[in-house]
Formats: structure tokens, C-alpha cells, sequence
């Protein structure tokens, strides 16, 4: 399959995973091992970022995986930009999911904190990847800003929905220059394959993956979701129609003279 | 609009009739809905409630909290700075009527100590608790302590009395991130006779001490009435509806419940009703469907077993390892406890049985980084 570059760097897959949720890191290890992710985000309120020993980073091969610390939790601008340089200092690369969700229930990303943040932090050299409403107008103003990716909501955080968003995300996926990744509300690999069918250069799932019975068989379903619906985006999905219309014409015969 | 307002428009007596006139139709109902209202949350928490209800209300309280909250339990510790109290709370092993107790607030030393036993043992989110004796342990304390002990947790929260806004405040630019607490009942009439003198027994200034916490700006904000000291069920009804009250209010804020419960007896006090598992499972399973998004606590005063069982039915977090006297961690003889607990089990135990049973221990979901702690 084609590689999704982000900030210039090459990534085989194109599904990133979160590892909250899961009922121990290694049912998360082995869902992402499943899943062929290349990404991993890891919410910084939940680790000890400065201490290698600690128990879920240990369970991240940063060989493997690029790690890609998260600022979920909070609540303006100015904690998202504290706690991303407090992953620099602690020797994280300089890779930042944004994410700035004042409410505690739909978790749902402030726009107006995100861009604030982002501009701060792209400022001081990170590279953005913005948890963002799928607001098209906020796209343009965040790509403008510099921001790496755009990454819309398919649906609020957890609830497994699909693409709810979907005619914003479509809007979105058109007019935008740089990456455009599905975060949240994927449920099912179908969700996902919607997704990427659409033009949607990659997907980040979570959710669907701790939240069932069997999280590595679910990873390697949404690893077939993802890829099939990469494929038929490639291939080019056929328009569609209200009538049904014959693969081979039945009025051919008419023309052959 | 303050809670204290709300809470005059659902009196307890209409309250209680509604609550034994509802059908099995009506329960029925209300299993049905995807967003309850408060007429529904009523039906949920209904005595009328059947056995195959029940275990439907169960099975998807065990649903939407996997849903939100995943396979996880967050642990915590309470840290117990001082029993010096000039309440005269009748249940409480506090008291200042119990001469009996050996009175002890921690110096600097002790608190440090005690901190360090806590962390060794990987709690990284403590609660600190103290009584309502502000010479020995009042807000200049209580910031101080947490001076002392910031370097060493993520997060740091209080059990203690109620305080204004400003003191809500000062406590918060210190790094207190969360306050529990809990009205104990919710009905006024009652209040006064179980907190017959001491600063406590004002019930609106209890009341409404969650809401001046949320106009301080603090991120977690913990409510609970302590079950069997009144009317249980038409406590469990006030507990959800001042939940969502808050949430609605402070949307900034996470709000989560405790289901403190009295045993037979504890401390020579006798309850009025003793709650049942049954009854407290319900209960549990009711808030949840009510408010799917809230944090839902269980603490060691109830047994291992029931502890275990109520796990996947919609508790969030879990203390573990408690002791309830100052100093009781590290050498202390904790003869100066608040009350009994029922699950003795060490902190490492737990994270095993979590394991056990699919969930994951964590330790730390949060960052003193958010309130400008140490970058």
C-alpha cells in the first residue's frame, strides 16, 4: 500500500492506535501488535514521563512505534502547551497529538484553545497533530497555522457511532494540503474503511479496540478495514446510482453492426 | 439557581410515595430509555423492582461504564492529617464527644512519612482528610502539607470541611485538584439531630460548599450521602440530582459519587436502615444509567467480596490499602481511626484481583502539570 507521510516522515500503516482503556498493557500490546499500527498515542496525564521504568511506557517499543504523546485532560491552551513541552524535556521527540477538551463528559475538542495552543507549539518547533472538531473553516485556519495533520471527530470520543461528521470530514478531506485523520467515534472496521474510502489518509481508533472481548482480533480487523477502504479510495470507487445499470450493456447488441 | 433551591422543589415525602407507587411497567420503561430523566431515574431506584429488572439494569450499567471508562480501575489513598474535630457528628468516630480517642494532628515529619509509605506502594493520586478544628489543621495547614507532599503525587485532593471561595481557590493555585464532599443526608430535618453542634451543623453551608468549590475552578469535585443515616433511597435520589446539578453548572468539572454505607452498630451508632447489597447494587446501577458519565467510588469500608462484585457494575475507582487514622501507615498504633474498614487486602493485592477479574490498576491519570506544578 502506498506510505502516508507525515512531516516528511514515511509510515506503512495508516491506522494509529490509543492505548487507553485496556483491560492490562498486554492486551494493548497485542491489539496493537495485531493492528500493524506505526503510531501509538499515549495521554501524558497517564504516564510518568520521566521515568523510563514506568509500566506503560515499557510496554511501547519506541523502536517500533512512534510515540506520540497526547494532552488530553486539558483545559486551555496554556495546559496543552505545558504539558507537550514537558514531553520534549523528557526526551519525547517532538511530536504532539493536541488535544484541548475543557468538558469532562463529551470530552469534545475547544476550537478556540486548540488553535491557540497550536500556534504556540508549532512555534516552538513540535510538529501538530490537532484533535479537532470536523470544522472545515478551523481546518483551513489550522493548516495555515502549520499544524502536520488535521484530525477530525467521526463521532464524540468512546461512543463507537462511525462517521457521523461524515459530509463535514468530506469537505474537509477536499480542501486540505496536509493529512487528514479520522480521530474518534470509529467503532467498527467498517467505520473505518468508510473512512478511508472517502480520502481520509488515515484513522485513530481506541475505543473499539479495549472495549471488546477480544481487542487483538479486533486489531487486525481494523488493520483489513483500513487497508480495504485505502484500496477502494486508490482504486477509485464507481459513482452511485438510483436504477440499476447492467455491467454489460443489454442494448449493446443494437449497436453492433 | 443553588442547589439548595432545587432540592426544595422534590420534597422527600412525594418523593418516597412515587417511589412505592411505581408499576413494573414503569421500571420496564425506563430500562428502555437512552437518556434518563429524573422521573425515569426514580422508576430505576424503585423497591418495586423485580430480579430480571435488576439484572437488566446490570447488564447495562456494566455496558455503558466498559463504554466510557474502559477496563480500568483508578486507585487511590486517603491520607488521614489530623482527627482533631469540633463537630459533634453522631456516627463519626471523630466526634469531639468520643474523649475516648487519642487526638493526633501529623507534624512535618509524619505527614512526609506517611506520604513515602503511600508512594513506595505506587499511589501516585491521594486523598487527604482531616476533621473541622481549624487552629490545628486549617487551611494554612493543609497548604503547607500539600507544599510537602506535591513533589511526590500527580494528584492531590481533600476530604476536610467546608470553605469559601477564596480558600477553595487558595488551595487550588497550591496544586488541590479535587474536593470530596459528602452532605452525609440530605434531609433537613434529620441533619440537625446527627450534627447536633460544631461548625457542621449548618446544612446549606455543607450544601453548598461543592458549588463554591466549582466557582473555584477545582477539576474533580466528589459528592455522597452516607447511606442508612436517613431515608437511603430518597438519599441516593438527592445524591444523582445534585451529580447532575454540578455537571450541568461547573461543565468543566468531572463530578464523581461515593456510596459511603453504615454497618450495624459502627462506633456504638445505630442506623436507621441498614442498606443491603441489593439495595446498594441498584443504587449504583441506577446513577449510572442516570449519569453515564460519572466517576463512581467505592472505598475498603466495604467487604472484598462485595467490592469485587461491584466492580464491573460501574465503579470507576477504588481505594485500596486504607488506613482511617492519623499516622496509622507508618508506625502509629492507629487507634485514632475514623471508622472500621471491611477490606484489608494491600494495594498489590488489588492490582491483582483487577487483573483477574480484566481490569487494569492505574495509579496515575493525572498531572500536577495541569495546574502549573512543577514543569
Amino acid at each position: 500500500m502506498d506510505s502516508l507521510v507525515i512531516a516528511g516522515r514515511h509510515f506503512n500503516s495508516r491506522l494509529m492506535v490509543g492505548t487507553g482503556k485496556f483491560s492490562s498493557h498486554s492486551a494493548m500490546q497485542s491489539a496493537m501488535g495485531a493492528s500493524g499500527c506505526e503510531i501509538v498515542t499515549v495521554a501524558l496525564r497517564r504516564v510518568d514521563i520521566n521515568n523510563p521504568g514506568d509500566n506503560m511506557l515499557q510496554h511501547i517499543d519506541r523502536e517500533r512505534y512512534l510515540l506520540l504523546p497526547n494532552t488530553s485532560g486539558a483545559r486551555d491552551a496554556e495546559e496543552a502547551v505545558r504539558l507537550a513541552r514537558l514531553a520534549r524535556a523528557a526526551g519525547c521527540e517532538p511530536w504532539i497529538k493536541l488535544e484541548v477538551t475543557p468538558d469532562p463528559y463529551y470530552l469534545l475538542p475547544d476550537p478556540i484553545e486548540t488553535l491557540k495552543a497550536a500556534i504556540i507549539l508549532i512555534k516552538e518547533g513540535f510538529n501538530v497533530l490537532p484533535y479537532m472538531p470536523a470544522d472545515p473553516v478551523l481546518a483551513r485556519r489550522l493548516e495555515e497555522a502549520g499544524t502536520v495533520t488535521l484530525m477530525p471527530l467521526g463521532a464524540p470520543i468512546g461512543t463507537n457511532r462511525g462517521l457521523r461528521t461524515r459530509d463535514l470530514i468530506a469537505i474537509i478531506i477536499e480542501q486540505a494540503n496536509i493529512p487528514v485523520v479520522v480521530d474518534a467515534g470509529l467503532g467498527a472496521p467498517s467505520h473505518a474503511a468508510e473512512a478511508m474510502e472517502m480520502g481520509a489518509d488515515a484513522v485513530l481508533v481506541n475505543t473499539a479496540l479495549a472495549d471488546t472481548a477480544n481487542p487483538t482480533l479486533m486489531g487486525e480487523a481494523f488493520k483489513k478495514g483500513v487497508e480495504a477502504g485505502r484500496l477502494a479510495y486508490l482504486a477509485g470507487l464507481g459513482p452511485q446510482r438510483v436504477k440499476a445499470q447492467a455491467s454489460s450493456p443489454l442494448t449493446g447488441f443494437l449497436r453492433e453492426e | 439557581m443553588s442547589f439548595y433551591t432545587l432540592l426544595q422543589q422534590y420534597p422527600a415525602s412525594d418523593l418516597k410515595k412515587r417511589l412505592y407507587e411505581i408499576s413494573p411497567e414503569d421500571i420496564d420503561r425506563a430500562l428502555s430509555q437512552q437518556k434518563l430523566s429524573v422521573a425515569d431515574f426514580i422508576c430505576l431506584l424503585s423497591p418495586k423492582i423485580n430480579n430480571d429488572q435488576l439484572e437488566t439494569l446490570a447488564g447495562i450499567a456494566h455496558r455503558i461504564t466498559s463504554q466510557r471508562f474502559g477496563r480500568t480501575i483508578q486507585l487511590y489513598a486517603p491520607l488521614y492529617l489530623s482527627n482533631e474535630c469540633h463537630n459533634g457528628c453522631k456516627y463519626c468516630g471523630f466526634s469531639a464527644d468520643n474523649h475516648d480517642l487519642r487526638r493526633k494532628t501529623l507534624n512535618d515529619d509524619e505527614i512526609l512519612r506517611e506520604g513515602d509509605h503511600l508512594h513506595r506502594q505506587g499511589f501516585r493520586h491521594i486523598l487527604l482528610l482531616t476533621g473541622e478544628a481549624p487552629e490545628a489543621a486549617g487551611v494554612d495547614y493543609l497548604e503547607h502539607a500539600v507544599k510537602l507532599l506535591s513533589a511526590k503525587f500527580s494528584s492531590l485532593s481533600i476530604e476536610v470541611f467546608p470553605m469559601s471561595r477564596d480558600d477553595y481557590q487558595r488551595l487550588e493555585h497550591v496544586g488541590i485538584d479535587g474536593l470530596a464532599l459528602y452532605q452525609e443526608t440530605y434531609d433537613q430535618r434529620l441533619y440537625p439531630e446527627l450534627h447536633p453542634f460544631g461548625p457542621k451543623s449548618d446544612f446549606r453551608y455543607r450544601l453548598e460548599a461543592p458549588e463554591r468549590a466549582g466557582e473555584a475552578g477545582l477539576r474533580r469535585i466528589g459528592i455522597g450521602a452516607l447511606l442508612g443515616l436517613g431515608d437511603y433511597l430518597t438519599d441516593a435520589f438527592y445524591t444523582g440530582l445534585h451529580a447532575r446539578y454540578l455537571m450541568h453548572r461547573f461543565w468543566r468539572t468531572q463530578v464523581s459519587i461515593s456510596f459511603p454505607r453504615l454497618r450495624p452498630a459502627e462506633g456504638g451508632f445505630a442506623p436507621r436502615s441498614i442498606v443491603t447489597d441489593r439495595q446498594l447494587t441498584q443504587l449504583i446501577c441506577a446513577l449510572r444509567l442516570f449519569l453515564p458519565d460519572a466517576g463512581l467510588i467505592l472505598s475498603t469500608r466495604e467487604s472484598a467480596e462485595l467490592r469485587d462484585n461491584l466492580l464491573p457494575l460501574g465503579i470507576t475507582q477504588m481505594s485500596a490499602g486504607s488506613c482511617t487514622a492519623p499516622g496509622g501507615y507508618e508506625g502509629d498504633e492507629g487507634d485514632g481511626e475514623q471508622f472500621a474498614i471491611s477490606d484489608h487486602r494491600s494495594p498489590e493485592e488489588i492490582r491483582v484481583l483487577l487483573a483477574e477479574r480484566g481490569y487494569e490498576a492505574v495509579w496515575k491519570d493525572w498531572d500536577g502539570a495541569f495546574l502549573g506544578q512543577p514543569e
